[in-house]
C-alpha cells in the first residue's frame, strides 16, 4: 500500500515536472493544446524550456493537455486570446516553485489577427491584412469589424 | 485627425441624419455651385456601377470638383496583383476625397482605416451602400413631411438586398414599422429580425401582397429581385415574378404612400404605374444627386452653415 501510494505520488511528479519560474497552462481540452502552442507562438521559442502533457487524467475535464513554459511570463493581452479557444483553461504563475497566482482568461473585446473571418468575401481574406473581430457583450458572439460577419466561439478557425 | 470618411450609415446619429438632409434640401434648391473648386474627387469603381458612379461624377462635377477614377477594374493595377491598400495610398497623393465602389465586403471600412483622405463607400459588395440609403432617406422626408412613425412596406429581394437592410438600420430612430414581403427563399435574414428586435423596430411579415394589404402602407420599397445572387438559376425562375407590383393594387393606397425602388427595375412595378403619383422612384433617383452632394461636402468638412451661407450658386 505504501509502495503503490508511493508509486502513485512518483508518478504524478513524473507527469507533472516542478517549474522553477514560469507559467502554467492547465485544462486545456486534449484537442486545443497545438492551438494554445501555436496562439502563443511557442513553437517559435527556441530557448525556454517548454514541458507538454497530453491526455492527463482531470477531474474537471476528463482528459486534458497542459503546458509548462519555463522563465516565461505572458501578458494579460497574450493569455486572454486563450479565451476564443479555452475558455476554462487554469494559469498559475511560479515563481521560486511557489504558485504566486492564479488567473482565469476572460473575453477581450478585440481580438486582432487571431481568427480567420468565415466571409470568403470579406476583405481581410483578399488582402495582406490582420484580421479584426470585436466581442459581442454577453454572447459567445465575435463581429468581423470589416465585413459584419458574426461567427460562434466554438466555430472560430484559427488564422 | 477627424476620419470623417462615410462607410455605413449605421454609423449616424438621428441629428446627422437630419443634418444631412438640411444640407441636401440646399443643394436641392441651387445644385450649381463652385463650392468644390479647386477640389479633386477621386471615383474608383472596382465593380461596375453605372447609376451610383454618374450620380457621384454630377454631384461633384455641379459643385465645381474636378473628377478622375476609373469606371472599369479591368483596366486598373488591380488586374496586375495591385493590393486595395496599394491603390489607395496612390490615388489619396492626387485626390481630396474617394468615392470608392468594391466588390468585397468591408473593402471601405479597410480603405477608410489606410487613407489618409475621407472615404465615401459607394457600395462595398453585399455590405453597405450608405448613399442610397441616405438618399432614400431624403425621398422619404420629401414625400412624408417626417422621418417619424411610418409604415414602411419592404418588397421583393430582402435577402440580398443590402438597401433595405441599410433603410431598416437607418430608421432605427424614427420608430417605424417595417412590413416584409417576400418569398420565402428570399425572406428578411433572421440577423435583421433580431436587429429590430434588439433596436424596439415593429416589423410584420406578410404573405399577400394586395390592394387591403398597400392600403396601410405610407412607403411601398419594392426591390428588383437580383439574378445574379442565385447558383440556382431553377430557383431564381420560381421566385422572380412572385412579387409583382400591378395598377390596380393601388386602388385602396393612401394619398401619401409613394413607391420607391432603388432600380434598376426589371418587372416587379408594372409600366403603367410609372404616371401615377404614388409613382416616385425616378424623383428618387433625382435625389441621390441632393444627397451625394450633401454627403462629398459633409466628409470634406463643408458645414451646412457654410453651405446655406455659399456665395458661389451659379
Amino acid at each position: 500500500m505504501f509502495n503503490g501510494q508511493c508509486s502513485m505520488s512518483m508518478k504524478r511528479q513524473l507527469l507533472v515536472a516542478a517549474l522553477e519560474n514560469g507559467t502554467v497552462i492547465d485544462h486545456i481540452p486534449c484537442d486545443k493544446v497545438f492551438q494554445v502552442i501555436n496562439l502563443l507562438h511557442l513553437d517559435q521559442n527556441d530557448h525556454d524550456a517548454i514541458t507538454i502533457g497530453l491526455n492527463l487524467e482531470s477531474e474537471r475535464i476528463g482528459l486534458k493537455g497542459i503546458i509548462k513554459v519555463a522563465n516565461r511570463f505572458f501578458t494579460d493581452e497574450e493569455l486572454n486570446q486563450l479565451s476564443v479557444i479555452t475558455p476554462n483553461v487554469s494559469l498559475a504563475i511560479i515563481r521560486g516553485y511557489e504558485v504566486v497566482e492564479k488567473k482565469d482568461v476572460c473575453m477581450p473585446p478585440t481580438l486582432s489577427g487571431i481568427i480567420c473571418c468565415p466571409n470568403p468575401k470579406c476583405i481581410c481574406n483578399n488582402e495582406p491584412m490582420r484580421t479584426l473581430f470585436h466581442a459581442v457583450p454577453g454572447t459567445d458572439h465575435l463581429t468581423c469589424h470589416y465585413c459584419g460577419t458574426t461567427v460562434r466561439q466554438r466555430d472560430v478557425t484559427l488564422c | 485627425m477627424e476620419n470623417r470618411s462615410l462607410v455605413t450609415i449605421a454609423d449616424h446619429s438621428r441629428e446627422k441624419i437630419m443634418y444631412l438632409i438640411r444640407m441636401g434640401q440646399q443643394f436641392e434648391q441651387h445644385p450649381n455651385r463652385l463650392l468644390l473648386q479647386g477640389k479633386v474627387v477621386a471615383t474608383l469603381f472596382f465593380e461596375p456601377s453605372t447609376r451610383t458612379r454618374l450620380s457621384f461624377e454630377t454631384a461633384a462635377n455641379r459643385l465645381g470638383a474636378r473628377v478622375i477614377g476609373f469606371a472599369d477594374p479591368k483596366v486598373t493595377s488591380g488586374t496586375k496583383g495591385e493590393t486595395l491598400k496599394d491603390t489607395i495610398m496612390m490615388v489619396s497623393n492626387y485626390a481630396d476625397i474617394i468615392v470608392m465602389r468594391h466588390y468585397l465586403e468591408g473593402a471601405a471600412r479597410y480603405a477608410s482605416e489606410i487613407a489618409p483622405v475621407p472615404i465615401i463607400n459607394a457600395g462595398d459588395g453585399a455590405n453597405q451602400h450608405p448613399s442610397q440609403t441616405m438618399l432614400d432617406l431624403y425621398t422619404i422626408y420629401q414625400t412624408q413631411g417626417t422621418l417619424d412613425n411610418l409604415n414602411i412596406f419592404l418588397v421583393g429581394d430582402l435577402k440580398y438586398g443590402r438597401t433595405v437592410h441599410s433603410l431598416l438600420m437607418a430608421m432605427r430612430h424614427f420608430n417605424p414599422t417595417f412590413h416584409f414581403i417576400a418569398p420565402d427563399e428570399l425572406a428578411m435574414p433572421d440577423s435583421y429580425k433580431a436587429y429590430c428586435k434588439e433596436h424596439n423596430i415593429q416589423y410584420v411579415e406578410h404573405k399577400k401582397f394586395d390592394a387591403d394589404i398597400i392600403s396601410e402602407a405610407d412607403i411601398l420599397y419594392m426591390t428588383r429581385v437580383q439574378r445574379e445572387r442565385f447558383t440556382d438559376l431553377m430557383e431564381y425562375e420560381r421566385v422572380k415574378d412572385r412579387y409583382l407590383l400591378k395598377l390596380p393594387m393601388l386602388a385602396k393606397a393612401r394619398e401619401n404612400m409613394k413607391i420607391l425602388h432603388p432600380l434598376p427595375r426589371v418587372n416587379e412595378i408594372e409600366y403603367s404605374i410609372d404616371d401615377d403619383p404614388h409613382a416616385y422612384y425616378f424623383q428618387q433617383a433625382r435625389n441621390g444627386l441632393f444627397a451625394r452632394q450633401a454627403l462629398i461636402c459633409d466628409a470634406l468638412g463643408i458645414t451646412l452653415e457654410q453651405v446655406q451661407n455659399d456665395t458661389t450658386i451659379i
